[in-house]
Order: structure tokens, then sequence, then C-alpha cells
């Protein structure tokens, strides 16, 4: 928790100013909304976390949340019993892509960093092949429902999203939390003291699978088949990881934090938005942004930190 | 102290990237003529961009109303107002080998046109042989694919540029060659054979923002949404629907770049609508994001304002459905089969216009029913003008209803 | 692939490297022949080599970032720019030349400053800190300009379009990119450190070296490469486009390239020779795939599948060797 504070601290600031341009915000409809919008990059964002605490990276997971989209609509094709399997089949194959990540990452020692790349250009390569190029069918309502739709008020996505913050934060408590900690700061030491430091990584990335495959349901729900929609996201997911005060290399970092870290990200987007900074210098804003987070971050208080360490994804 | 020498090192890094921004501008100021702004700051919509033509928005605005010459029913064979070239110098016997370096299959837009063009290929028995090249979006790799199309005995080389300026040398290489086709983007000579091309980006975004204007009560609230800046042929777009705004009574409340993410224009027109209270029309320059930007208003629970989309599937299904006050301006896919058609007719001697310009149907409501074909996937573009070719519609991904 | 027996008893990944390479180019040879074509013509000679000199010359400099276990991934963006800035000041006058290349060359070592600064004084991992400068970078290109700009004259051209024999100028340039990081990396103190820093930073440090100086040399170097690259492109396009850089991928692309030969991605061992072999060994790919004709999706599924293999290949043979 008092690793989060300073990311949530950073977020409180946001949020007001965001409210101050746009006094609907602090109404229970506009914080909703918000937050419907946010959550499929905090669940991704959760996901990698796991991954980036391990040591090791996941770019696969933006071609990832395409593919699935694209297999969604070609087997649902519009027919609304078929919502249920292609959901559950969903989910088996993200987590099938963080197992084959997981495995050649950990067992034929390959770079996460090179095999997650291998995996973006195989998965994005391989579905198109299979749907012809284009997207083709149609997702059902009821599958629209997740990114659409609501239990009353509150939007279904703010509800997945609660379900999956908490299983993350008792994911992290729980001793599997603990030896993943452990397997990330030191590989080597962890071996030794017998933890099995091969199995809770491949664990780690098939979380991460199975976050794409949630992301994948929300934003298919919320925007509808597209060619594009995980473009981008991995980069942005693990941007908002970093910004969450998560180190690079392992070992370090929450995973409230590193979801507080998606949120920051999503109202400094919109606050960017809401104060009319030119769609183009936005990027230039968001990279210094960025940069001079992590800065603040990693250099005020280097003593407690043991030295930086290389890049340590690949090490072994 | 560490603390010291980090706020120090941020600033540095800060003023550092504040260098680099003042380069370019530099840069561009020693350049002469590079940039002219022919308008100033217009009612909301920003400056105008450096592309704009004023001579070629009035020339495509009049071919608006011109009859296009050539066969009923088969817009992909007509021409308006063509200045036809002589061709005699290129005639020779079939069969023959056609060659074709393709910028990129990557969107689908692109996908129907070349789906398309296969099938135009199919067609003719006469062409033995057809090498296409996929340069994948990379203007250096298509470069080299067009050197490498040269060596490959071609009777007639047709060119999807990738960009419009940086093609333009390695096309001039092969004008020598061998007879040169141009398409979709033009290249900045006139060696090819013939070029051919909708009428164009500046008709395209005065339909659209004609429509607003006819539909949108005056002073109502307009947002625009672009895909991404630096393409030239969205640019032409937005340029010409800012000249019409501009002489509007139309307020542009936002210009805003969706990187044609569905999410991010759900969001942003969701944000108009928070700031606004109420949007009056939405101005797009592709119809990619328009039925999340038309969901964004149902979610909402607001009645959907005027809106202009393209002639993809889903948006003519939706509009359709939801029964909206649409227009969609489309930008043909039934391009692709003319170069195979003005190939044919160079190697046989025939004449072909210097400047194909293929006409440019709007859909309106009236014309709606008219080009929505059930059972077609949702990215699908309705003026394939495919209909009549073999393998339609499983080829195209739809299915026989 | 069929080479993993013969690789094991090769000492060097750069080896295993030419070798797949001949293996690829017999195996290219034998399809393309039972395809009914010619694979190794004149022309696609000439192909291989112009397809494969800008993703070369910006794979030598991120191999100089990666060996001191670093990593650039502005790379793409600064290639947009310096390409547009080389082709604005050149603006069609042959004596505008040596400014465009003196600004470029100034602009992309700024860059690279930026870029080494940010990741030894703010202490930033170099994946975002070279993202966020990619972003910067993004968004000034979005800014300025809406599309081609400038223009590069005919004598500069030359550079993107002229070749000796069969051997292109812009190959020549590549290779002298390529045999200057060689010199600099196995024959100077220079190398050795940057060696030393990849291999392990801290005992590099203990024994004397100023770590930081060299990661931001490498990265100065690196970002110099891409200004080159992007002088070549704007001299193959005849002006510059803000999206040269990240429509040819060169960020994630000259990554993989360096892998591909042999380099590790942590730092510390591989070197130029091999990032040359990567980067033929995708051009030759690439060839094979045009005279095939391949579907682009395929093309990606291949090449991801490559990558992957290949790296895993020099990961057992290291580990063959430390057990």
């Amino acid at each position: 928790m008092k690793r989060a504070l300073p990311i949530l601290a950073v977020l409180v600031v946001l949020l007001a100013a965001i409210a101050f341009v746009n006094p609907f915000f602090l109404e229970p409809a506009g914080f909703l909304a918000f937050a419907k919008r946010a959550a499929p990059l905090v669940i991704l964002a959760a996901g990698q976390y796991f991954v980036i605490v391990s040591g090791e990276f996941d770019l696969s997971v933006g071609s990832l949340v395409t593919a699935e989209v694209v297999i969604a609509a070609r087997l649902i094709d519009g027919e609304e019993p078929a919502t249920w399997p292609v959901i559950a089949l969903l989910i088996v194959i993200g987590l099938l892509v963080g197992l084959v990540n997981g495995v050649v990452t950990t067992k034929l020692r390959v770079p996460s960093f090179i095999v997650t790349l291998g995996m973006l250009l195989v998965l994005s390569g391989a579905v198109f092949l299979w749907s012809g190029g284009a997207p083709r069918g149609a997702l059902s309502e009821g599958f629209r429902a997740f990114g659409r739709g609501g239990l009353g008020p509150v939007p279904w996505s703010v509800l997945i999203l609660l379900a999956v913050g908490a299983a993350a934060i008792w994911l992290m408590r729980a001793d599997f939390g603990k030896t993943l900690m452990v397997a990330g700061d030191n590989e080597r030491a962890a071996a030794l003291s017998g933890v099995r430091v091969h199995r809770v990584k491949i664990f780690a990335f098939m979380l991460s699978g199975l976050a794409a495959a949630v992301t994948a349901i929300l934003l298919g729900g919320f925007a509808g088949v597209s060619a594009q929609v995980g473009q981008g996201l991995e980069f942005s997911a693990i941007t908002a990881v970093v910004l969450g005060g998560v180190v690079l290399g392992g070992g370090r970092g929450s995973v409230l934090a590193a979801m507080a870290g998606a949120f920051t990200l999503e109202a400094l987007f919109t606050l960017l938005n809401l104060y009319g900074i030119s769609g183009a210098l936005e990027f230039t804003v968001q990279g210094v942004i960025i940069i001079v987070a992590v800065a603040a971050g990693a250099v005020r208080l280097p003593w407690k930190f043991t030295p930086r360490k290389g890049d340590a994804h690949a090490a072994s | 102290m560490p603390r010291r020498k980090a706020t120090v090192a941020v600033f540095a890094a800060l003023a550092l990237a504040g260098c680099t921004t003042d380069k370019p501008p530099a840069a561009q100021s020693s350049a002469p003529a590079a940039s002219t702004d022919q308008t100033g700051q217009g009612s909301g919509t920003g400056t105008q961009s450096k592309f704009f033509v004023q001579a070629d928005f009035d020339a495509q605005l009049a071919m608006r109303s011109q009859t296009p010459q050539g066969p009923d029913g088969k817009p992909w064979e007509q021409a308006i107002t063509p200045q036809m070239t002589d061709t005699k110098t290129f005639k020779k016997d079939g069969p023959y080998h056609l060659c074709f370096s393709n910028a990129a299959v990557n969107n689908p837009w692109r996908q129907v046109g070349w789906k398309t063009m296969q099938a135009e290929v199919g067609l003719h028995k006469e062409i033995t042989e057809f090498t296409a090249l996929d340069a994948e979006g990379k203007d250096d790799k298509q470069i080299s694919d067009i050197a490498e199309l040269q060596a490959k005995g071609c009777d007639a080389l047709i060119v999807s540029p990738n960009t419009t300026a940086t093609l333009t040398p390695a096309v001039k290489g092969a004008c020598g060659k061998v007879p040169v086709i141009v398409f979709d983007r033009g290249v900045e000579t006139d060696c090819p054979v013939t070029f051919i091309k909708p009428i164009g980006g500046y008709l395209y975004g005065a339909d659209a923002a004609d429509f607003l204007v006819e539909k949108v009560p005056d002073g109502g609230k307009v947002l625009a949404l672009r895909i991404s800046p630096g393409v030239d042929v969205l640019e032409t777009r937005w340029s010409a629907a800012k000249t019409v705004f501009d002489k509007s009574r139309l307020q542009v409340v936002g210009v805003e770049f969706t990187d044609g993410d569905a999410a991010k224009t759900k969001s942003i027109v969701n944000d108009y609508i928070q700031r606004y209270g109420k949007i009056d029309g939405v101005w797009m320059d592709s119809g990619g994001t328009a039925v999340a930007a038309v969901e964004a208003f149902e979610d909402a629970g607001l009645p959907v304002p005027p809106v202009t989309g393209e002639d993809q599937q889903d948006f003519l299904q939706k509009w359709k459905d939801a029964k909206l006050t649409a227009i969609a301006p489309t930008y043909p896919t039934y391009q692709w089969r003319t170069p195979i058609i003005a190939a044919l007719k160079i190697l046989k001697g025939e004449e072909v216009p210097k400047v194909w310009n293929l006409p440019q149907p709007k859909i309106t409501e009236e014309t709606l029913p008219t080009y929505l074909q059930p059972n077609m996937p949702p990215l699908h573009y309705a003026l394939c003008g495919c209909e009549d070719l073999p393998g339609f519609p499983e080829n195209w991904g739809g299915k026989k209803s | 692939m069929n080479g993993i027996p013969v690789a094991a008893r090769l000492r060097e990944p750069t080896q295993v490297v030419f070798l797949a390479l001949l293996g690829l180019i017999a195996l290219g040879w034998v399809l393309v022949a039972l395809d009914g074509g010619q694979f190794l013509t004149m022309e696609s000679v000439v192909g291989i080599q112009q397809r494969s000199a800008a993703l070369g010359i910006v794979a030598v400099g991120q191999t100089l970032a990666i060996l001191a276990g670093s990593l650039d991934l502005s790379v793409a963006y600064l290639i947009s720019l310096t390409s547009l800035v080389a082709a604005e000041i050149m603006a069609g006058q042959d004596g505008n030349i040596v400014p465009a290349v003196a600004a470029v060359l100034a602009l992309s070592a700024l860059v690279g400053l930026v870029n080494g600064l940010v990741i030894t004084r703010l202490r930033v991992h170099a994946f975002i800190a070279t993202l966020g400068v990619a972003l910067i970078i993004r968004g000034i290109l979005d800014h300025l300009y809406d599309g081609p700009a400038g223009k590069v004259p005919e004598s500069f051209q030359v550079l993107g379009y002229s070749r000796i024999g069969p051997v292109p100028v812009s190959a020549l340039l590549w290779a002298g990119v390529a045999v200057v990081a060689w010199f600099l990396l196995s024959r100077t103190r220079l190398g050795y450190r940057i060696y030393a820093v990849g291999g392990n930073e801290e005992v590099a440090r203990l024994s004397g070296i100023r770590t930081g100086r060299i990661v931001v040399l490498t990265h100065v170097l690196c970002s110099v490469c891409a200004g080159v690259a992007g002088l070549l492109l704007a001299s193959r396009l005849g002006a510059g486009a803000p999206t040269v850089g990240t429509d040819g991928g060169y960020d994630l692309e000259s990554i993989a390239a360096v892998v591909l030969g042999g380099t590790a991605l942590a730092g510390g061992k591989g070197g130029v020779a091999g990032t040359v072999g990567g980067v033929l060994l995708l051009a030759v790919l690439d060839t094979i795939f045009n005279q095939l004709e391949v579907n682009s999706f395929v093309k990606d599924v291949v090449r991801g599948v490559v990558i992957v293999i290949a790296v895993a290949v020099y990961a057992r043979r290291t580990k063959g060797r430390s057990a």
C-alpha cells in the first residue's frame, strides 16, 4: 500500500484538475464513465504487472487483444447463443498464448522481449490470415453488453474491473505473489532457495494473457469490431505499470500501484483532451510526463534501492 | 544532495527536449515557399493545411455536377471530362504479363480493393501472368519492388503508391521501360500513361461538410474527427471541409484525431457531449469509426445528430437500423478494377484518359437501399463494384443469402 | 532448422547467422526454382542490398546500444524527423547538402544525448526513456508536418539510386558504417568498455570505467546511425516523410535484426558482424517472399517464428557451454 501512495497522490491531483474543468466528473455518473473507459487498460496493466514484476516483458498483449476481437466476431457471427462458448474460448486462448510465451521464455531461455515480439508478429499475421485480411462476422448484443451495458447505473466493465483488481491484490498477498516477487528480484537466489522460478513465471505470463482476453471482451464490447483495437496497447500497458513505480527488471512494485498507474495514464489523456492541448502535441506532453514521472520515482530514494540492475529481463 | 542533482537533471532534460522542438521550424523557414497559409484562423477549424490548393479544390467540386462518359452501370469504366492520350506505341500482341506494385494490404479498404483487382484479372484470359508485390506500407520497399518488377518482363506496370512525393523517382525510372499505370494516390510526374483516381479528397470532405451545413441549424456545434495528421489524402478531405465550415454559420467545437481507434473515438465523442451538453453534428474524414461515434450518442441516451460516414458495411447497416440522418461520401474501391482494364486498353493500342477521373458517388438516404448488401462483413466497402465478379460474395468474406 | 547440430559445434553466433544465411539462400533458390523463377538475378541481388541498407545502418547503431546493456525505441521517429530536416534544408539545392547533413548529424546526436542522459542521470529504464523520447518526437512531427515535405536535389539521390556494378552506393554506406562500428568495438578501448558495461555494469564501474559516459556515447552513436539512415531514406524518396520511419518499423525490426545476429539483448555479448548477417537474413527472407508472392500475413508469422527459433538456438548453445 505504501508503495502505491505517490502514484495515488498524482492520480488525485489529476482527477482534481479534471473535476476543476469539468464538474460533471464529480457526479457518480461522470466518474463511473471515466472508470468504464479506464477499465480495459487497468486490467491489461494488472496482467502486465505480473510479468514485469517477475522480471520479464509482454509485448504480445496488443496484438492478442486484436486477435481475440477478430476471433470473437467471426465465431459469434451475430448469433446470441454463441456468446458464452466463445467467451470461454477467448479466455482459453488468452491463457494458452501466455503459456506459450512463458514456456518459450523459461524453458528455451529466449528473452521475453523477443518471445513476445515474435508472438506479436505471429498473432497479428495468423489471425488475419484466418479471417481473410479484415475482420468478418459480428459480435452479439450479449457480448457487447460487457463493454456497453451495466447493472443499473454501474457499468459491467467497472464491476469486472473491481473483481479483477481484488483478485490481483489477493494473488499478490498469497504465496504466489511472494514467490513471484522473489523470482523477479533475484532469479538465481530464488531458485537456490527452492522457488520454482519457471513455474511462477509461466503463471505470470498466463495471467497477462488472461488479462488481455478480458480486455478484448471489454474493448470489443465497448467499441465493436475493428482491425486495430489492440494497436499500441502493449506500450500503454507497460507505461502504465512503470508509471505506477514498478521497476522494469522485476522484484519491486505493487499491483495496486500498477493499476493506479493505468488510471493515471487514462486521466492524463482525459486532462490533455479537456485542456485542448492540440491533438498533435499531445504525444510530446505525454512523453515528457512519462520520463519525468519515472525519473522522479527513480531518483527520489536511490539509497533505499539496491544498485540499478542492468536489463535483467534477459540475464540468467 | 541527490534530490538537487535530480532537479537539475530534470530541467536539463526539459531544456534539451525544448531544443529539439526549436530545430525543425528553423529548418522550415529556411526552405523557400514551403508553407503559405491560405487562410488564417477560421471558425475553430485551425490553420489551413499547407497542402491545400484552391484550384484543385474548385476543379474537384466542378466535377461533381459533370456527367461521366462510359458504359452505364459500370462506374469503374467511366471517366469525367477525359483528355484522351494516344497509346499506339505500346501496342503489342497478347498474351500479357501484368505487374503490380501494391503499397499495402494493411487495412480493410485495401483488402476489398485487392480482392476486387484479383477477380478482375481473372476475367481476362489474355492475362496469363499477374505478378504482384506488396510493399507492406514501406516507401523504401516499394521503391525496390518497382525496380525488381522491371526485371520480370512485365508488359505493363501498375503502381498504387504508398506516398505521393516519395515514389516519384522510382516511377520516373520505370516509365522509360514499360507503360506505367498509377492509381489511388498520384505521383509528381506525368510520365505514367494514365493516372486513375476517383474525383478526390476535396470532394469527399466537401460532400460531408455540405451535408452538415444543410442539416445542422445555424450556430450548431460540430465535432470533426480525423484519423491522424500527416496523411496527404486525409489532409485534403479535412482542408476542404474546413473551407466549407469557415464559410458557414456552424461552430466547429473541436478537431480531434482518433488514430482510427473505435474506443478512442467513442471516448472523444463522450467527452464532447459532457463538455458541451449537446453536439449537433459530427464530421468524419473516413468511415472506420463512424459506428463508434454513433454509439457514443446512443450510450449517452441522446438522439444521434446528423453524422457523416463512409460506404462501410457496418455504418450503412447502422444507418438503416437506427434511421440516422447521415451521408456517406465514398472513395470507391471499384477503382481497383480500372487499372487492369486500362492496362489491357493500352496494350491493345486503344486510347485512355491521361487523368482518368472516376465518378465518386455519395450515398444518401435515397440511395442507401441500393448500396446496402446483406451478409457482408462489417468492414466491407459497398462501392467495390464487385457484385458481378466471380466468387462474390464469398471471396470478399460475405455469405450467400 | 537442420543446421542445429552443426551450430552446436561452432563457437560464435556470427557463424551460425551466416550459415543460416547460406542455408536460406539455398532454400530460397530451390523454392523459387520449383516455382519456375530465378532466385539470384542481378535485380534481386541489388534488391537485397537496397532493402537492407537503411535497416542495416539503424541496426548497427542499435547493436552498440544493446551491447552496452541498453536499447533504443526512438530510432523510428528519429528517422522520420531527420529525413524531413534533411529534405527541407536541402530544398532541392546542391549547395545545401553539406549544411543539411551537418544539421541531421547534430540533431540526431542531440537526441542520442538526451536518450543517454535520461537513462544514466535520471535513472530511467532505457525502454521507458527511449519510448518517452519517441513520443516527444512523434508529437513534434505530427505538429509540424502534414505529409512529405522538402526536396532532395538530384545529386544527393546518387546515394539512394546509383550503384557500382552490382553494389549500390547505399550498401557501401552501410558497409562503411558497419566497418567503423566493428573497428570501434574490436580494436579500441572504447569497444572493450562497451562490452564491459553491457556484461556487468557493477564490475565495470568498480574497475574504474565511467559507465554512464559509455552508455551516453553508445546512444549518441545509435542515434547518429538513425540520422544517417534518415539521410539515406531522404535520398531514396526524394523528399522527407513523417511516416517513413514508423512505416518501416525500424524500432522493433532493428532490435529483432540485432538479436537475430546473435547479440544478447542483455548486453555484453555479440557484435556488428552478426547484426549484418541478421539484417541480410531478413532481407533474403523478404526477397524469397517477394519472389513467391507470399501473403503479408504469412510473412509476419514466418518472421516471428524465425526470430524466436534463432534466439532459442543461441540460448541453447550458451547453456551448453556454461554447463
